[in-house]
């Protein structure tokens, strides 16, 4: 029944939406990132634990869809590690993937799975949710972001 | 109304649907290579074509301004105006069609209430009483009512998951601080019916104003507010086959007599002058600036095509729609009904274990049905029920068990899908 919906649940998706990484509390965070998404209630935060400028740990909880848990889990695998400007890059190199389905040349590796989701407008703030928490938190805003705004 | 598929004669339930869903055009279209299941009646109800007409042909024939000009149209167009006037008292009942006040919807009489009745009679230390389970317009602009006068609010709770309303404590909560009870009288997202004729007794038997939300009421029974008795009573068009941008604000003549006006602007005076100005009479006291002619005549006409259904057929089309949908949906594994368990009006919002509605609803409309996901304007009874949203079917008179099965099979595959 579901044969043409490949292009937004892709198994990778649906293998992190089960299993989700990183899904744990860091104790000794420096930032807890918020994200909320009003339009269905759905809330995350990210903790992030700094070496400096890299991203030593980062982790997330919260509630969501398919899309919201999946794309937070794929991040939480892909920023660990990196400097707070690379963090910023992706972040930033995704954002276009998923409004504009235009992939980098350099590719996006695993995120590549959600490149279908600029298709479901309604569905891009789910995707970019976690990451736009964690990208004002890395920014320096101590406020809990909200999709709309 | 000669093309409306009101024929008394036809016996047959399934011909009958068949006949209203021709008065639907919107109905007859695929979504993503399926034929439409409209299953989101609760968000806004679909418009038949004898609506469309009346406000086409409005605008091809009667449109000017109104109460202004003294030529032809302008007289036809204030005849239309106020006939929708007329007609909209006599749907409710009302004692008067001066206690029809035009607005944009639910959410503007509401707002009216508040801001005119509520800035005027409250102080600090009065109490607002609403329930849990009321629509975000239905609280915010009580919030900010709050904010303005120093009064508090309070609600009636609701049991859990069943969504009734708990009135076991209703006598304390009508405590003399109580100056107005604004309350749902359907959930739109659970489908209780709140028995708000008792309720509104209750309170008036303690001088306590009362306003109902019958946003979810009107397009579905009848509606009667001589019974219920309440001073206020709000609803929109767009839910019960008329257009959007027109709703009606009942309110006691007494009570709307005594209220300052709610916004400033023509129409609404009866003389101006440079520093100061007097009101005109009520209704028009409240409607200030243009109004949505066109608007008023499409919902004269949905509410004409509703009664030649008949409300109370429409009443238990919508509620075997939703009796057949819990028990179908029984049938899957781990699914969730919110919602008392009997007694419920055409909605039924579900949950599936593992499930995020959203993805509930994005798969179901691969399949040409729509559905609705989320919080429902309820976020904050969401959270009291633990659930971050929920999916959503709401039923319409025009919708078919047909229907219902096709979601039924689109929810198990959804399961499978995602607990592949
Ligand atoms: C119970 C209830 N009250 C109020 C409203 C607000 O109606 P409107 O948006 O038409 O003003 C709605 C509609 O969503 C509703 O379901």
């Amino acid at each position: 029944m579901f044969d043409d919906i490949d292009d937004l649940y892709q198994q990778v998706i649906l293998d992190h939406n089960k299993s989700p990484r990183n899904f744990r509390v860091i104790e000794d965070a420096d930032y807890v990132a918020k994200g909320h998404n009003p339009l269905c209630g759905d809330e995350v935060e990210v903790y992030l634990k700094m070496d400096g400028d890299r991203i030593e740990d980062l982790s997330f909880q919260g509630s969501g869809c398919a899309i919201s848990k999946a794309s937070a889990s794929l991040m939480t695998t892909l920023v660990k590690g990196k400097s707070v400007e690379e963090a910023k890059q992706l972040f930033a190199e995704f954002r276009e993937m998923a409004t504009t389905g235009n992939i980098p040349d350099g590719g996006l590796g695993k995120l590549e799975a959600l490149a279908g989701v600029y298709q479901f407008p309604a569905r891009v703030k789910c995707a970019v949710l976690a990451w736009h928490a964690m990208a004002e938190r890395l920014n320096g805003s101590e406020e809990s972001i909200s999709t709309e705004s | 109304m000669e093309d409306t598929a009101v024929l008394s004669e036809i016996e047959s339930g399934q011909e009958r649907i068949d006949l209203i869903r021709k008065d639907f055009p919107i109905l007859d279209q695929s979504v993503r290579g399926h034929t439409l299941a409209y299953l989101d009646n609760a968000a806004t109800t679909q418009k038949p074509r004898v609506v469309i007409e009346a406000i086409k042909r409005y605008y091809e024939k009667d449109n000017s301004n109104v109460h202004r000009g003294i030529h032809e149209l302008s007289n036809r167009a204030t005849a239309a105006y106020e006939n929708a006037r007329v007609r909209a008292a006599s749907f409710i009942n009302a004692g008067s069609s001066k206690e029809i006040i035009f607005t944009r919807g639910t959410t503007e009489g509401i707002n009216l209430v508040a801001s005119s009745w509520g800035r005027k009679n409250l102080k600090s230390g009065d109490v607002i009483l609403l329930s849990e389970m009321e629509h975000h317009s239905n609280m915010v602009p009580w919030q900010l009512l709050a904010e303005a006068t120093g009064a508090d609010i309070c609600y009636i709770p609701v049991t859990g998951r069943e969504g009734l309303l708990d009135l076991s404590g209703l006598d304390d909560l009508l405590s003399e601080r109580v100056r107005i009870l604004s309350l749902i009288h359907i959930s739109n997202s659970l489908g209780t019916i709140n028995p708000v004729t008792e309720i509104c007794r209750k309170a008036k038997e303690k001088g306590i104003v009362t306003l109902v939300d019958a946003a979810q009421t009107v397009g579905h029974q009848p509606l009667d507010v001589q019974e219920i008795q309440c001073d206020f009573l709000a609803f929109s068009g767009h839910k019960m086959c008329g257009p959007t941008g027109i709703g009606v604000l009942y309110g006691r003549e007494q009570l709307l007599e005594a209220m300052p006006p709610y916004q400033g602007g023509g129409e609404m005076i009866s003389n101006v002058e440079y520093h100061q100005s007097r009101w005109n009479e009520i209704p028009h006291k409240f409607e200030a600036g243009t109004p949505n002619m066109a608007g008023a005549v499409g919902l004269y006409t949905a509410m004409d095509y509703l009664d030649k259904l008949g409300r109370d057929w429409i009443d238990e089309a919508d509620r075997e729609l939703a009796d057949y949908a819990v028990n179908r949906l029984k049938e899957l594994p781990e699914l969730e009904i919110l919602g008392p368990p009997t007694g419920r009006a055409g909605i039924v919002s579900f949950l599936i274990k593992n499930v995020h509605a959203h993805d509930i609803v994005t798969l179901t409309d691969r399949c040409g049905i729509a559905l609705r996901g989320g919080h429902h304007c309820n976020q904050p009874l969401m959270r009291k029920l633990g659930v971050e949203s929920t999916a959503r079917a709401s039923f319409s008179f025009y919708n078919t068990t047909q229907e219902i099965d096709r979601l039924v099979e689109a929810l198990k595959e959804i399961q499978k899908f995602f607990n592949q």
